[in-house]
């Protein structure tokens, strides 16, 4: 191809993409006349320059088009309906250039219908007849006919072709013509740089156009600014930054022979070869960047067209256009980034009428932004939409086997959010139609992993999502922490790095099992561990202290796992290097680098790595985390037991899924009223309670456990936190005293398991009464039917206590589906204020059906007045107890299933 | 050069020969870079078990291959492959781990017999057939065929 041509090419269609975009901010805003002059100036150029080539088609078209700008910048009103007829002109102008690419020729063909249209709106604005709008915004090239027929100028008026089309400055005959007959009433002055006179019709417009001295001078200022730049092939910018690399490389083997010898006199020379090294690495990385607004370019045009296709009114902000990233990220991203603001116009964003049924502004909002955060780029995609559909979310990841009905129950929402990045999850139509989202997320997130990203989404109902996007500012070097394991090194991306952690034995971090898994404890949440050793299957049997090592907390997108190493060494700039085409399949490594020293060492991928880990290791914890709840209530299961003392010598000590969470308090914080011990946290005042036996400290900190439900706190007084542990949770002898539910072996020592419970109300007297509690249970085995799960994590162990084996459901449909799974149940305990079926409900429902009929059912309320129990009795509960009363509901839960033994 | 002509189809080819486990090796010269001493290799963990580890070579990393692994020939731990024969294949290089590095020879192409049938499988598909020298026989490898180690590994 002509390398005049091939550059005509790559320009113009450059110019297009920014006339597109400017020409959606300047319907926006028709005022702007330094918006309308760059457009001008654009169209003229691809005129100019097409006139030049010889390409009389694409000439033709842009002159049109010009004409029609130039009346705008004389001050013809801007209407919807002319910037639609200009973007369907530029698109054809972008469709001949496409096959002028392709066939190094202009397509045979006409464009008389757009030129014939342009000229119309030219002539007479604004007063196009309705009927042609839609011809012209749909597809006027199917209907030249219709366009062509709908010029209003009759008579003697022929069309009348040119041979070639027109040249810049010429003016057609028809023009001519129109401008003869038409002389007295508009004046159409071909258009004029800058200074044009304002026409009749500005008058009824817009103000005309202000262009003032200063605006001049910054279009020429930037005019300059484009011409200190030169073109550069992109091969040539590629090899001088692997040159680059290679430098710097040697530059790293150099400083590392430097440092073996002291007293070199290479010192000096080093240390400055080693600046300018550095300096020349930043300025080629610079020639690499580009703002990120290059990959936005396209996306105003596609959100104005998807708002008049779908009938939104969107308003698209953009912030931070010209944060810079490399050229090679950029390129990945642009799909990604497109698809997702099509995904939040689409499916993102309500109609205008049912946002404002929501009580919303009837223009939705899709905000891009991107900025810098120490050597990553943050790009936010965020709508105010009607955020994703949880439902519609579970229904699709419990059909297509990502997860099951219960897990699901037990998962939060974000959790439930980051289904739409499973792969395969958009497939199905249900979920795109009704939720939106998840169409090709798995897409987008595989092309972000690729270039070593991360992709985070955040949705709440009804006030919109976001999507947030984490990716490195370049591929070729970047930063990674160097580590050992069985006696080799790795570097690990410090992009995916957290942080480090020391374990050891028997300090705060330790790494513990959950039996062959090891785990760590790391601020009160499960980290799942990984060894790099036996990962890599490089386990040489050193260091076999399982309970010590460096532990690399990982994040990949929403999993957060550690990765544990033999040692860590330092953070080092690497040059990334593809693996070989020979060891490419090894999902665990994502390159190799040359170190300093002249070593090479793999490059870990974390993303490998949280495959390896099972993907859904990840959402499993957490899962297991809030399901603490589960496994105590499960007689077989470990539970998370808080081991403390307080009071005595004796360890105490409490279900882990009950506390909130661990605080040491500065004694000088806690305060005194109305005779009782307070602290101010998280800006309320929360109770303190004491155990027997405990004081509050006076100086220094004091340990306390913190519970919380339902937006109240109150704190229990302890002496000293000892340890957390998993065990089975078997109480084997029964507490005698106030407060302690009975004794259990929790590591081979006698210690007293607290009830939680009797502490609550010293707190707040009302504690209990705040909510309806409903268990039921049935002989040896119950069902405990709460929503609150602090009250099952409660009373599971006070039952377990009383010798029950005890299921708990979250839901009265949960504990219908636990009854109706053909699980034998003795009795079911039931909470009457619940959501959707209510315990009086709920009872009805299992009086109806025939099997469970005979199923004793305990109401647990707070709410004990003759017409509660009476409407308990109706509802067939055979007991009714305050939930507070625990010798009550053990008494009745003893008298119901005793009744059942006997019926059997 | 070429002075040596034999028969109408008859050249000549020059081989680099090796010793490897035992057993010499000839490597068409055209195929090989450079000969070297390969230092801190890096094994390379979960990588298929013909390809020793990688190195650096002069700022490139090259890809050692193990050729007795690859050969089937016995691993002797006690002596560590000294030497390398740099290839490159599709811009990538790689180092064939090999005992010792002979000298290059000047064979006639009709002196090349083909493979003996009865030759090792693993040996045999490497092999494009042997010449038979005074007191030893030289087995020519095809260097393309040496490093098919993904295609096999994808195979398997």
């Amino acid at each position: 191809m002509d390398d005049l041509l091939r550059e005509f090419l790559t320009e113009t269609n450059e110019s297009l993409d920014v006339v597109d975009n400017q020409l959606v901010k300047f319907e926006q805003d028709p005022n702007n006349a330094k918006i309308l002059d760059n457009i001008f100036r654009l169209v003229h150029t691809i005129k100019g320059t097409c006139g030049f080539l010889g390409l009389p088609r694409l000439e033709a078209l842009a002159h049109a088009a010009e004409t029609l700008m130039g009346k705008f910048r004389d001050g013809m009103p801007v209407t919807g309906q002319a910037v639609t007829l200009i973007l369907t002109t530029i698109d054809r102008l972008k469709d001949i250039l496409g096959q002028l690419e392709a066939n190094q020729a202009e397509p045979e063909g006409t464009d008389e219908d757009l030129i014939d249209l342009l000229h119309h709106m030219a002539e007479h604005g604004a007063e196009i007849p309705a009927d042609e709008a839609p011809i012209a915004a749909a597809a006027p090239e199917e209907k030249p006919a219709a366009a062509a027929s709908a010029d209003t100028t009759s008579g003697s008026l022929v069309v009348q072709t040119l041979e070639r089309a027109l040249r810049p400055g010429e003016v057609s005959l028809d023009d001519l013509e129109k401008a003869f007959r038409e002389t007295e009433t508009e004046a159409a002055p071909a258009p004029k740089p800058v200074v044009a006179t304002p026409a009749p019709a500005a008058a009824i417009a817009k103000p005309a156009p202000r262009k003032t001295a200063v605006e001049i001078e910054a279009v020429n200022e930037s005019d300059k600014v484009a011409n200190q730049s030169i073109r550069v092939n992109v091969d040539t910018l590629e090899h001088l930054m692997t040159m680059v690399s290679e430098l710097v490389l040697t530059r790293n083997q150099l400083l590392e022979i430097g440092r073996r010898h002291e007293d070199s006199d290479f010192k000096v020379p080093l240390q400055r070869l080693s600046n300018v090294t550095a300096e020349l690495q930043e300025g080629v990385m610079k020639t690499r960047m580009q703002p990120i607004g290059n990959a936005w370019q396209k996306l105003p045009r596609i959100v104005r067209d998807l708002a008049g296709e779908l009938g939104k009114q969107i308003d698209l902000e953009m912030h931070g256009a010209d944060t810079e990233l490399d050229r090679q990220v950029l390129d990945l991203i642009k799909d990604p980034l497109t698809h997702m603001v099509r995904n939040s116009a689409d499916h993102g964003l309500e109609r205008p009428d049912e946002r404002a049924k929501a009580g919303k502004p009837e223009q939705g909002t899709i905000r891009l932004s991107a900025y810098h955060e120490g050597g990553h780029i943050i790009i936010c995609i965020a709508d105010n939409g009607r955020g994703l559909n949880t439902e519609r979310i579970k229904a699709k990841a419990v059909s297509n086997g990502l997860a099951t009905e219960s897990e699901i129950e037990k998962m939060t929402e974000a959790q439930i959010h980051k289904f739409i990045f499973a792969p395969g999850f958009s497939t199905a139509a249900a979920v795109t139609s009704v939720s939106g989202r998840g169409v090709g997320m798995d897409v987008v997130r595989t092309n972000i992993d690729q270039i070593g990203g991360t992709i985070d989404i955040k949705s709440v109902a009804g006030e919109g999502s976001s999507v947030t996007i984490k990716i490195p500012l370049t591929l070729a070097i970047v930063s990674a922490l160097i580590v050992e394991a069985a006696g080799d090194r790795f570097a690990i991306p410090q992009l995916s790095v957290v942080e480090l952690v020391r374990a050891r034995a028997n300090s705060e971090y330790r790494i513990e099992r959950i039996k062959d898994t090891p785990v760590l404890r790391l601020r009160n949440k499960l980290l799942p561990l990984m060894h790099l050793k036996k990962l890599l299957r490089i386990d040489d049997g050193s260091s076999a202290d399982p309970e010590n090592g460096f532990i690399v907390v990982t994040q990949v997108g929403s999993q957060t796992f550690g990765i544990v190493v033999d040692g860590v060494f330092h953070t080092e700039e690497i040059v990334v290097k593809p693996m070989s085409t020979k060891l490419r399949h090894i999902g665990m490594f994502s390159g190799n680098t040359i170190l300093g020293d002249g070593a090479v060492i793999m490059i870990v991928d974390p993303n490998g790595i949280a495959q390896a880990l099972g993907t859904s290791v990840g959402s499993q914890h957490e899962i297991n985390e809030e399901n603490a709840a589960m496994r105590a209530s499960s007689a077989d299961q470990l539970t998370s037991m808080l081991v403390f003392r307080a009071g005595s010598m004796q360890p105490k000590a409490v279900p882990l899924a009950l506390i909130t969470r661990l605080e040491e308090i500065a004694a000088n914080k806690i305060e005194q009223s109305n005779g009782r011990h307070m602290v101010q946290y998280r800006d309320q005042l929360m109770p303190l309670v004491q155990m027997d036996g405990v004081s509050v400290r006076s100086e220094g900190s004091q340990p306390i456990l913190v519970f919380a439900d339902d937006g109240r706190s109150m704190g229990l007084v302890v002496d000293e936190i000892i340890d957390i542990v998993e065990e089975r949770l078997n109480i084997e002898v029964a507490g005698g005293s106030d407060g302690i539910l009975g004794s259990a072996v929790v590591k081979g020592q006698a210690t007293e398991v607290i009830d939680v419970g009797h502490f609550l109300p010293m707190a707040f007297a009302d504690w209990f009464s705040r909510k309806e509690m409903r268990p039921s249970a049935t002989a040896q085995s119950v069902l405990l039917v709460d929503d609150s799960a602090f009250f099952r994590n409660m009373l599971a162990p006070v039952l377990k206590a009383a010798g029950y084996r005890v299921s708990v459901a979250a839901n009265a449909n949960e504990g219908l589906g636990a009854l109706r799974s053909g699980q034998r149940f003795d009795a079911v305990l039931t909470d009457i204020e619940m959501p959707d079926m209510n315990g009086f409900e709920f009872a009805e429902t299992i009086r109806a059906d025939q099997r469970l009929g005979g199923m004793p059912i305990i109401a647990l309320s707070s709410l004990i007045s003759p017409a509660a129990v009476e409407r308990g009795r109706q509802a067939g509960f055979h007991d009714y107890v305050a939930k507070f009363d625990r010798p009550g509901l053990i008494a009745a839960l003893k008298e119901q299933t005793a009744e059942v033994s006997r019926a059997a | 050069m070429s002075e040596k002509k034999h028969g109408v189809d008859g050249g000549v080819s020059e081989y680099v020969t090796a010793m490897i486990g035992g057993q010499l090796f000839g490597l068409p010269i055209s195929r090989v870079q450079d000969v070297f001493m390969p230092e801190r290799l890096t094994r390379v963990p979960l990588a298929p078990a013909d390809v020793a580890g990688v190195l650096n070579l002069r700022g490139r990393i090259v890809t050692a291959v193990n050729m007795r692994a690859r050969l089937g020939l016995p691993n002797e731990e006690s002596d560590r492959p000294p030497m390398a024969v740099g290839v490159d294949l599709r811009g990538e290089s790689y180092g064939l781990l090999i005992d010792s590095i002979g000298e290059v020879l000047k064979l006639s192409d009709d002196s090349r017999e083909v493979n003996p049938v009865n030759l090792d499988p693993r040996m045999a598909k490497m092999a494009g057939g042997v010449h038979r020298l005074d007191g030893q026989l030289m087995v020519v490898l095809d260097v393309d065929r040496v490093l098919e180690i993904g295609a096999e590994a994808m195979a398997a």
